[in-house]
C-alpha cells in the first residue's frame, strides 16, 4: 500500500480521490435509495482496498452471471483470489480469510469487453493532438501498434470504466495503406499499465474503404492484400530479400513481420467487411492463407450469406442496431442481423463502433438490450438475455483468442467483476461496484465532478471555480 | 456519428469543392431573377410551396386498458383513448365512455404515448445512402445563407423515415440545415409520412425555423478557407452585422419599399416573430452570449440545440424562456462537448426550464425513448426525482412547443392530431418498441402487419425489401 502511496504525488492524489469517491458512490449518490446495509459492507471493504492492491474477495449473495451464455442464478457466489476467479456459482464456498461483500440480490456480471474499440487512443476526436486512431501520413502500416499510443489516464478509459467495460479489444483506425495496423486488447484500470496483450489482432477493412486505400477498385484490395502476403511470407523465407527488393518493396520491414503472424495465425485478422459478395471473397482468403484466423466486423450484410459464414467458422464483431442502408455495401442492414447469424451458427459479438468507437462503449449494454426486445417483434430476430449478454462478454473475448483469461467468470479468468444497480441490459443501470484483475477501481469521472459542480448552477459565495 | 460527423465535422472537407462557387453574398442570389427582384417585397407570397399533406384515411379506433402517458406530464394507468376523424376525441380512465363500432384494441401490459418529435433531423437532407450525390444539408459557400430552404434539400425517399417511424414511434421531425454556417438556412417541419414530394409532408401551418450556429464549425470552416469567420469573436462579428442589416431591411419592408431578397426575407421573419431560432451551441459562456445578441437585435432564440453545457446556465435559460435540446449522453467528439454529462437533460428540467432530446442522427432518431430514459435514470440517481409520464414532455410536447406546433400536437389532449404511438411495453425499457403507430389517426405502422411498414422506392427491388429492419 506505501509503496503505491509514494510512487508520485499524482498517483498518491489518485487514491486520495479514490476514496472520496467511493463514498460519493456508495454512501450518497448510488445508494440513495437502496437498503443501507450494502452500503455499509461496501465502504468498508472498498475504503481498505482503495490503493488499488488486489484483494481476495467473495462476492456473496449474487444474481449472477458467468457471462459464457448460460442464465443468470440466483444467490450465487463469486470468489476472486489473486486477481483471478476461483470459483462461481451457487453452492461455492467461501474460503478463510477472503473478505465478503454482500451483495444484497444485485445483479453481478464479469466485467464488460468492448468488442471492437478506439478506447485509450482518443481524448478529444476532432482535437489532432489527442487522437492517435489512424496513421494515415505514416510510412508504415501492418506494422503499426498502438501500445505506445494508449493513455490510461485519458478520462474516456475512466467514463467507460463507470459504464462496466473492463477490458477492450482496441484496433487502429486507417492507415497510408490497406493494413491498418495492429491493435490490443487493453484492461480500463485506475493505472498505468494498460495493455493486456499487445498485437493482439491485426486490422484491414475490404469493401469500398479498402478500395479507396488499393488504388480504387475492390480488383486492387484483394490483389494488394494477396501480394503483401505473399512478399511477407517471402521476407519470413528469406529477410535478406527485402534488401533486394529496394524502393519497389511492397511493405516496410516492420509491416512484413506483422503479416508473418497474420499467416500463421498468431494473430488474428479483423476485417472490416460488409457487402455479401466481399464477404464471401473474404472467407475464400482462407483457401490460399489456412492457418489465418479471420474475425469479421460490420458484416452488416452478413444474414444473407449467414450459413458461409457459419460454415467458415469465422466469428463476427457487429454494431447490431445499425439498419440504414447508409452505402450500397450495406443495402440490406437490419437489426435481425444479429439474430439470424446467431441462428445460423455464427459466434456474434456486439460492438459499439458505428457510432462513436471511443467514448461510449457503455452502449454496448443497450444495444444488447434492444436484441432481446427485438426477439418479441414479430418476423424479427434477436437475441435471448443470456446470449445477448454473453455477446459483450465471453465473444469478444473468443473472438480475439482469450476466452481462457478475460470475458467470463469461469474459474480461471481476471477478476473482472461488476455489482449493477439493476438488470446491466436495461437503459440507464450503472455499475455499484467494478473489480479489474481483483483491484477494486474508481468509478467517478471528471463528467460527475462537473455534474457536482453545477448540481446548483448559480454561484455562492465565491465562483464555481473555487467549487471542488 | 456518421451522420453528425457529415454534418458537422466533415462539412468542410466533404463540400470544400463547393467553394469555388462562392463569389457572391446572399443578396446575389435573390437577384438572379430578373422578374422577381423588381417585385416589392410586401407582396411576396410566404408559403410558395405550400404543403399538400392531408390525413391519411383512419376510422374511430378506441385503445383500453393502457398506460398513458399524455406528454404534458400526465398518467393515467389502465386509461383509454377514442381517437376519431384524425383527432383525439378522447382520454380517460376506464370508465370512459366509448362510441360504438369503433375499432378496439387491448392494451393491457402496453404503453400509449404521444407521438415522438424530434426537433433536430437531417433525415432526407443527407439521406441514405450517404453519398456524395446526396450531400445536401450544408450550403458552405458563404458563412450566412438565410436563404437556403432545407425542403428544397430533403430528399422524401430517404429509408430513415421509415426507421424512425417504426423503431422510434417518430410522427413529426425539424429538419435542419447543417452546422457549417453561422445562419445556415430554413428548416422545415414534417409530419412522417412517407409521400412523393416534400410538399406531401410538410406540417400544416408549422412556422418555419432558422438554423443558426455556435462555436467551432463556422469558424473552422470558413478559417479553413481563409476567410471571416476564423474566431469566435469574427462569428459574432458576421452575426451581428448581418442582423443590423436584417434590421435595415425590415424598415424598408414596413415602409414597403423593399426588393425582393430571399436571405433578408428569412432574418425580417425573424425579427417579425415568425420565423424561429434554433441555435446550435455547445458551451454555456457562448449560449449567454448568444442571448444578448438577441436582445440587441429583438428576437428571441426558441432552442439551442446540442445544447452540452446547460447544465452550467440551467437558471439563465429557465428566466429567458429557452428549451436545451440535448443528448442524453454524447461527448468528447469535439472540444465543446469535452464537458458533456449524463445528467445534463433532469438538471435543466429540474432548474424549470424546457428540456428537449433530440436525435442529429439517422440512428439514434429510431431509439429517443431510449436516450430519453437514460437521461431519467441518471437525474433519479442524483436524487433528481422525475416521473415516467413528466420525462415524456422531452420528446413530445416540449419539442413540439419549441417548434411552435404544441396546439396541434405533442399531447393527447382532446381535439388535437391522433400523433399516437402504442408501445408493446414500457417505452423507458430497452426491451420496448412501438407495436403500433398512427398518424392523424391514420394507421401508419403496425408490427403485426408487414403491410403497414413504409418501403422506400430507394429499397424496392434490393436485398432486404420490407425487411423487418
Amino acid at each position: 500500500m506505501n509503496a503505491l502511496f509514494t510512487k508520485s504525488l499524482v498517483r498518491s492524489h489518485r487514491a486520495k480521490s479514490r476514496c472520496l469517491s467511493f463514498v460519493r458512490a456508495f454512501g450518497v449518490s448510488r445508494l440513495r435509495s437502496t437498503r443501507a446495509g450494502l452500503g455499509v459492507a461496501l465502504v468498508a471493504s472498498m475504503a481498505a482496498a482503495a490503493p488499488a492492491a488486489a484483494q481476495d474477495i467473495a462476492i456473496t449473495n449474487a444474481r449472477l452471471v458467468i457471462g459464457d451464455g448460460s442464465a443468470p442464478v440466483e444467490g450465487g457466489t463469486v470468489v476472486v483470489r489473486g486477481g483471478k476467479v476461483v470459483a462461481a456459482g451457487t453452492g461455492v464456498a467461501v474460503p478463510a480469510g477472503v473478505e465478503r461483500v454482500d451483495a444484497e440480490g444485485r445483479w453481478v456480471t464479469p466485467g464488460l469487453v468492448a468488442a471492437f474499440s478506439r478506447v485509450g487512443l482518443v481524448e478529444v476526436d476532432a482535437v489532432s493532438g489527442t487522437n492517435d486512431r489512424s496513421a494515415t501520413r505514416s510510412r508504415f502500416s501492418a506494422g503499426l501498434d498502438i501500445a505506445p499510443a494508449l493513455n490510461p489516464m485519458g478520462s474516456p478509459v475512466a467514463v467507460n470504466r463507470a459504464g462496466g467495460v473492463t477490458r477492450a479489444i482496441v484496433a487502429p483506425g486507417p492507415s497510408s495503406s490497406l493494413f491498418a495496423g495492429q491493435g490490443a486488447v487493453v484492461d480500463l484500470g485506475d493505472d498505468n499499465d494498460m495493455v493486456t496483450r499487445a498485437r493482439a489482432l491485426q486490422f484491414v477493412a475490404f469493401g469500398e474503404a479498402g478500395s479507396s486505400k488499393a488504388g480504387g477498385s475492390r480488383a486492387a484490395t484483394f490483389l494488394l492484400f494477396r501480394e503483401q502476403l505473399l512478399a511477407a511470407r517471402s521476407y519470413a523465407r528469406n529477410p535478406a530479400a527485402l534488401a533486394e527488393w529496394g524502393n519497389d518493396a511492397l511493405l516496410q520491414r516492420a509491416d512484413a513481420e506483422a503479416l508473418v503472424r497474420v499467416i500463421d495465425g498468431t494473430t488474428p485478422l479483423f476485417v472490416r467487411v460488409d457487402r455479401a459478395s466481399d464477404i464471401l471473397n473474404v472467407l475464400k482468403l482462407k483457401g490460399e492463407f489456412p492457418a489465418m484466423k479471420l474475425v469479421l466486423v460490420g458484416a452488416t450484410d452478413g444474414w444473407l450469406v449467414a450459413r458461409d459464414i457459419a460454415a467458415a467458422k469465422v466469428p463476427v464483431i457487429l454494431s447490431p442496431l445499425s439498419d440504414l442502408p447508409d452505402s450500397f455495401e450495406r443495402l440490406a442492414a437490419t437489426q435481425s442481423n444479429a439474430g439470424r447469424l446467431k441462428e445460423a451458427g455464427v459466434d456474434v459479438s456486439v460492438g459499439v463502433f458505428d457510432d462513436d468507437d471511443a467514448h461510449k462503449m457503455g452502449y454496448a449494454t443497450q444495444y444488447a438490450g434492444n436484441l432481446v426486445g427485438l426477439a418479441r417483434v414479430p418476423g424479427a430476430s434477436g437475441l435471448t438475455w443470456d446470449e445477448a449478454f454473453a455477446s459483450i462478454s465471453s465473444a469478444p473475448a473468443r473472438a480475439v483468442g482469450m476466452e481462457a483469461s478475460i470475458g467470463s467468470l469461469r474459474p480461471g479468468r481476471a477478476g473482472d467483476v461488476v455489482i449493477w444497480d439493476d438488470d446491466p441490459l436495461e437503459l440507464g443501470s450503472r455499475p455499484v461496484a467494478v473489480w479489474i484483475d481483483g483491484k477494486a477501481q474508481s468509478l467517478t469521472t471528471r463528467q460527475d465532478r462537473l455534474r457536482d459542480r453545477y448540481a446548483n448552477p448559480q454561484e455562492g459565495a465565491l465562483p464555481k471555480a473555487y467549487d471542488r | 456519428m456518421r451522420t453528425r460527423l457529415k454534418a458537422s465535422l466533415l462539412a468542410a472537407v466533404s463540400l470544400g469543392f463547393a467553394g469555388c462557387a462562392a463569389t457572391g453574398g446572399e443578396a446575389k442570389s435573390a437577384g438572379d431573377k430578373p422578374a422577381a427582384s423588381a417585385e416589392k417585397s410586401a407582396k411576396f407570397d410566404k408559403n410558395p410551396y405550400p404543403s399538400t399533406y392531408r390525413p391519411y384515411p383512419s376510422q374511430t379506433t378506441v385503445v383500453r386498458g393502457v398506460t398513458i402517458f399524455d406528454g404534458e406530464g400526465g398518467r393515467i394507468d389502465d386509461g383509454v383513448i377514442v381517437m376519431a376523424d384524425g383527432k383525439v376525441e378522447a382520454v380517460g380512465g376506464a370508465d370512459l365512455a366509448v362510441p360504438a363500432g369503433a375499432a378496439a384494441i387491448d392494451g393491457r401490459g402496453k404503453y400509449l404515448t404521444p407521438g415522438v418529435i424530434d426537433i433536430h433531423s437531417h433525415l432526407g437532407d443527407y439521406p441514405s445512402p450517404s453519398v456524395d450525390a446526396h450531400s445536401d444539408g450544408n450550403e458552405a459557400t458563404s458563412p450566412t445563407t438565410p436563404e437556403v430552404w432545407s425542403e428544397h434539400s430533403v430528399w422524401p425517399q430517404d429509408p430513415g423515415f421509415s426507421r424512425a417511424l417504426a423503431n422510434g414511434g417518430v410522427t413529426s421531425l425539424q429538419i435542419l440545415p447543417g452546422s457549417a454556417n453561422l445562419m445556415g438556412g430554413r428548416s422545415i417541419t414534417l409530419k412522417n409520412v412517407p409521400a412523393r414530394t416534400v410538399q406531401g409532408m410538410k406540417f400544416p401551418g408549422a412556422p418555419y425555423g432558422l438554423k443558426m450556429a455556435c462555436g467551432e464549425n463556422p469558424k473552422r470552416v470558413y478559417g479553413g478557407k481563409g476567410r471571416m469567420p476564423s474566431t469566435r469573436m469574427g462569428n459574432f462579428a458576421v452575426n451581428r452585422q448581418t442582423w443590423a442589416k436584417a434590421a435595415a431591411h425590415k424598415k424598408k419592408m414596413d415602409e414597403g419599399k423593399a426588393d425582393r431578397d430571399l436571405a433578408m426575407e428569412t432574418l425580417v421573419g425573424v425579427l417579425s416573430g415568425e420565423i424561429l431560432v434554433h441555435n446550435h451551441c455547445y458551451r454555456a459562456d457562448e449560449m449567454a452570449l448568444v442571448i444578448d445578441m438577441a436582445k440587441e437585435f429583438g428576437y428571441k432564440v426558441s432552442t439551442f440545440h446540442h445544447a452540452v453545457e446547460s447544465y452550467k446556465i440551467a437558471d439563465l435559460l429557465a428566466k429567458e424562456g429557452i428549451c436545451s435540446a440535448m443528448w442524453a449522453d454524447w461527448w468528447g467528439f469535439k472540444m465543446e462537448s469535452y464537458d458533456g454529462v449524463n445528467e445534463n437533460v433532469p438538471l435543466v428540467e429540474r432548474a424549470g426550464a424546457c428540456a428537449i432530446v433530440h436525435s442529429d442522427d439517422a440512428n439514434q432518431i429510431q431509439r429517443l425513448n431510449q436516450e430519453a430514459a437514460k437521461a431519467l435514470k441518471a437525474g433519479r440517481r442524483m436524487g433528481i426525482d422525475i416521473s415516467d409520464a413528466q420525462a415524456w414532455t422531452w420528446v413530445s410536447y416540449n419539442p413540439a412547443k419549441a417548434l411552435g406546433i404544441a396546439d396541434r400536437t405533442g399531447s393527447l389532449k382532446p381535439g388535437k392530431m391522433a400523433d399516437v404511438v402504442l408501445w408493446n411495453g414500457n417505452p423507458f425499457s430497452a426491451y420496448t418498441r412501438p407495436e403500433k403507430v398512427w398518424i392523424d389517426g391514420a394507421l401508419m405502422y403496425d408490427a403485426n402487419d408487414p403491410k403497414r411498414r413504409p418501403v422506400s422506392d430507394f429499397e424496392l427491388g434490393q436485398p432486404g425489401e420490407g425487411d423487418v429492419k
